[in-house]
C-alpha cells in the first residue's frame, strides 16, 4: 500500500516536472510580439506535415522554409519567423490550430490550408480574425466561391485540373469506358465531378470509397463488371495505393489516372509494382520547369528535388515575406498587400482575381507518369 | 439503386463478397473464442492481427520476396510467413492476457474494466507501430500471382479468392474439433459452462484462458497471412476496421459460438458487396449494421445463437 503510494506520488512529480519543462520549451519560442513598428514578425504554416498524406504536403512546407531562410540571410534586420502546426490533414485538428492562431496576435498571415477540407473548416476562423491565408495546394472550387476574404490560393483549382484530366483521358489516354472513383472527401468529390461532367458519356460507371478503407473488394467487383478501360481516382494516397494494387492483383488491366492528392512518393511505394505507368495529374510544375535557382536551392537544402507543390510553398511564402519587408506589419495591411500582389513567381506568374485564385490562364496542369517506381514529368495538358 | 448490376453480375459479386467475408471470419473467431470463455470482448485483437501482418512483411522483407517469384519461393514464403505470423500474433494475444487481464481477473474486477484495458492496449499498440513504422501505407510484394482457377457462365474466381475461403474453412473445422474432440478443448468447454466447478475437477483455468488467447492469436496470424497475399498491405491502424467488422461477424452469427462466427463474417461480406454494389461503397457500413440490428432485434443471440460448450457439451 505504502509502496503504491510513494510511487503514484513520484509519478505524477514525474508528470508535473515534463510538463513545466515542456511549457518552458514553448514559451521561449515565441518571445517576440507582432505589430509596433519593427520590420518582421511571424507567420503561421499548417497542414498535413506528419501522417499518411503527409508526402504531399512536405515539399511545400520545405519551399516555404527555404523562402523564409533566404529572407532571413539577405535582410538581417527583418527577421520573420515560420512557424509548423501540424494538423495531419484532418479538419478536426485544424480548427483548434486556427482558434490558437487567430488569437495570437503575433501570427500576421497564414501559409495553408494544405487540403481542401481542413481549409473549408478554418477560413472563416481567420477571416474572423482579420488574417491573409494563402495557400499552396487546396485546390476545391468551392473554396473560392464563399466570398471569403482571407483565402487566396497560387495553385489552380480542381475546376481547370479536372478538365485537363477529361481531356488527357480523352485524347492520350483513348479510354472509352471510364469508371471515376472518389473518395467522398471535399476534394475527391470536386475533382470527380469535374471530370465526369469533361468527359461526359464516356463514364461507365462511378463509385464512392471512404477514408481510412484498406479492402476495395466491392469497387474492384464493380469495376470488372463495368469492363472499365480506364479508372480514375479522386482521393489521396492512403487509399489510392490500396486500391490500385488490389485492382492490378485482381488481374483488372484498366489504365490509371489520379490526380495531385496521391502525388507523393508514397503513392508509387506503397502500390509497388501495380503504380507503374500510373498516370497522375497536377497543377504543379515539374522541378526542372520552375523560375530561377528555385530547384537547384532546394536541392542543395533537403538533399532531394522538390515534390509535388514545393514551388508553389515556396511562392506563398515569398507573396507574405515581400510585404513583410515592404513594411506591411499588421494583419490588415498584410492581407491588403496580397490582394494587390502581381508578380512573376517560380511556379507561375501571381496575381489574385476578387475571389482569391490566380489567373486562370497563368495556370499549368501537367500529367505525370509513375516510372520506375519514380513519379516523371511527362507532358504538360494543355487545355484546348 | 442499380438492380441491373446487382443481377447482371450476381454470381461474381457473391464470390467477391465471399471470399471478403472468409478473412472477418477467421479474425471473428478470435474474439468469439475468448467471449465463449470469458464473457469478455478482447479489443485488442484487432492489434493481434495488425501485429502479425506486420510480421508477415518483415519475414517476407528478409527473405527478398519479390513479384510473382518461382514456386518454390511460394512455398517458403507462404510457409515462413504463417509461421512469422502466427507466432508474433500468437505472443502478441498471449502478452494481452498477460498484461491486461490477468491481474484484473485475479482482482474480480467488474467487466467495464476489461473492456477500458483492451481498448487503452490496443491504442497503445496501434500509436506504438504508427511511431515506429511510420503511418503510411505499406506495400508489400505480390506473392501469389492472380490466377483464374475457374469460371462458370460470367462468374471469374481467382486463386487467391479461393485460397481464402478454403482456408477459413479449414481452420474453422480444424479449430471445432480441437475445441470438441480433444482433451484440451475439453477444459475448454468446461471453464466455458462454469469455471469454478471446472477449477474444482481440477482444470488448471489459468492456463485454459491462456490457451484460448494462444489459439485466437494464432488464427489472427493465418488471418495476417491470408490478408497479405490478399491485399498486399498493411498500416498501423489497418487493425481498426478489420477487427470492427470481425467483431461485428462475431455477434451477427452469435457471439461465442464458432460457427456462428464464419456465417456471420461470410454474410457480412456478401451484404457489404450487394450493398456497394447496388449504390457506392461509402454505403456499406450502412446496409452492415442496418443487417445486424435487424438480426438482433429478432434474433438477440445472432443467427446461431451463443454457445461455446453450452448447447453442444
Amino acid at each position: 500500500m505504502r509502496r503504491n503510494y510513494v510511487r503514484a506520488v513520484g509519478t505524477a512529480a514525474l508528470a508535473a516536472l515534463a510538463m513545466v519543462a515542456a511549457a518552458g520549451c514553448q514559451d521561449a519560442g515565441s518571445g517576440t510580439a507582432g505589430g509596433g513598428d519593427k520590420c518582421g514578425g511571424k507567420i503561421a504554416i499548417f497542414g498535413a506535415f506528419t501522417g499518411a498524406n503527409s508526402g504531399l504536403v512536405l515539399p511545400s512546407l520545405n519551399g516555404a522554409k527555404l523562402a523564409v531562410k533566404q529572407h532571413n540571410e539577405k535582410n538581417p534586420d527583418c527577421q520573420v519567423k515560420l512557424e509548423e502546426f501540424d494538423t495531419t490533414g484532418d479538419p478536426a485538428q485544424a480548427t483548434p490550430v486556427a482558434n490558437r492562431v487567430a488569437q495570437d496576435q503575433s501570427f500576421l498571415a497564414v501559409i495553408g490550408g494544405h487540403f481542401s477540407g481542413e481549409t473549408k473548416a478554418t477560413m472563416q476562423t481567420y477571416e474572423a480574425a482579420g488574417m491573409v491565408m494563402v495557400s499552396p495546394s487546396a485546390t476545391a472550387p468551392e473554396l473560392t466561391q464563399q466570398d471569403n476574404k482571407a483565402f487566396h490560393r497560387v495553385v489552380g483549382n480542381d475546376l481547370t485540373q479536372g478538365a485537363a484530366a477529361a481531356t488527357y483521358i480523352k485524347n492520350t489516354l483513348k479510354g472509352q469506358k471510364v469508371f471515376v472513383i472518389d473518395d467522398a472527401t471535399t476534394y475527391g468529390q470536386g475533382i470527380a465531378g469535374e471530370t465526369k461532367k469533361g468527359l461526359g458519356p464516356l463514364v461507365a460507371a462511378s463509385d464512392k470509397v471512404q477514408t481510412g478503407q484498406s479492402n476495395f473488394d466491392a469497387t474492384i467487383s464493380k469495376i470488372k463488371s463495368a469492363q472499365a478501360d480506364t479508372v480514375v481516382y479522386a482521393g489521396y494516397t492512403n487509399e489510392a495505393a490500396p486500391l490500385l494494387k488490389q485492382l492490378r492483383a485482381a488481374g483488372v488491366q484498366a489504365k490509371f489516372l489520379g490526380f495531385d492528392g496521391i502525388y507523393s512518393p508514397e503513392f508509387a511505394s506503397g502500390a509497388g509494382a501495380a503504380a507503374e505507368g500510373a498516370i497522375i495529374t497536377c497543377p504543379c510544375l515539374p522541378a526542372s520547369e520552375a523560375g530561377g535557382t528555385f530547384s537547384a536551392d532546394y536541392e542543395k537544402e533537403f538533399g532531394e528535388a522538390p515534390g509535388s507543390y514545393g514551388a508553389e510553398g515556396y511562392d506563398g511564402a515569398v507573396v507574405l515575406l515581400e510585404g513583410i519587408k515592404a513594411g506591411k506589419n499588421t494583419r490588415q495591411g498584410l492581407l491588403e498587400w496580397v490582394d494587390s500582389y502581381d508578380k512573376q513567381g517560380v511556379s507561375k506568374y501571381i496575381k489574385f482575381d476578387e475571389t482569391g485564385d490566380v489567373d486562370k490562364s497563368k495556370v499549368v496542369i501537367w500529367a505525370y507518369e509513375v516510372k520506375g517506381g519514380q513519379i516523371t514529368a511527362q507532358q504538360e495538358i494543355k487545355l484546348s | 439503386m442499380n438492380f441491373d448490376e446487382l443481377f447482371g453480375h450476381l454470381g461474381q459479386h457473391t464470390v467477391d463478397g465471399l471470399a471478403k467475408g472468409a478473412i472477418y471470419a477467421l479474425v471473428a473467431l478470435g474474439y468469439t473464442l475468448v467471449y465463449g470463455v470469458l464473457k469478455l470482448i478482447n479489443f485488442a485483437h484487432s492489434e493481434v492481427f495488425m501485429v502479425g501482418t506486420f510480421a508477415v512483411m518483415g519475414t517476407w522483407a528478409l527473405l527478398g520476396a519479390t513479384d510473382g517469384p518461382s514456386f518454390g519461393m511460394v512455398v517458403l514464403l507462404v510457409v515462413a510467413g504463417l509461421a512469422a505470423g502466427a507466432l508474433a500474433s500468437g505472443a502478441t494475444a498471449v502478452a494481452v492476457e498477460r498484461i491486461a487481464y490477468r491481474r484484473l481477473r485475479r482482482m474480480n474486477a467488474p467487466p467495464l474494466i476489461f473492456l477500458i484495458t483492451a481498448i487503452g492496449l490496443s491504442l497503445v499498440l496501434a500509436e506504438a507501430f504508427g511511431l515506429w513504422q511510420g503511418r503510411i501505407v505499406k506495400g508489400m510484394p505480390d506473392v501469389v500471382r492472380h490466377d483464374i482457377w475457374l469460371t462458370i457462365g460470367n462468374t471469374e474466381i481467382s486463386n487467391r479468392q479461393i485460397i481464402t475461403v478454403v482456408a477459413a474453412l479449414g481452420m474453422m473445422f480444424a479449430l471445432d474439433r480441437f475445441i470438441n474432440g480433444t482433451r484440451y478443448g475439453r477444459g475448454v468447454r468446461a471453464v466455458a459452462q462454469n469455471p469454478d466447478t471446472a477449477a474444482l475437477m481440477g482444470v488448471n483455468q489459468d492456463r485454459v484462458i491462456m490457451l484460448i488467447f494462444l489459439l485466437g492469436g494464432l488464427l489472427a496470424g493465418a488471418a495476417a497471412l491470408l490478408w497479405s497475399i490478399r491485399y498486399g498491405i498493411t498500416k498501423f491502424d489497418i487493425g481498426f476496421l478489420v477487427g470492427l467488422k470481425a467483431f461485428t461477424a462475431a455477434v451477427l452469427g452469435g457471439i461465442g459460438n464458432l460457427r456462428g462466427a464464419l456465417v456471420g463474417g461470410l454474410l457480412l461480406g456478401v451484404v457489404e458487396v450487394y450493398s456497394a454494389t447496388l449504390t457506392s461503397s461509402s454505403w456499406e457500413d450502412v446496409a452492415a449494421f442496418v443487417v445486424l440490428v435487424v438480426v438482433l432485434l429478432f434474433r438477440p443471440t445472432g443467427l446461431l445463437g451463443e454457445s461455446l460448450g453450452r448447447a453442444r457439451a
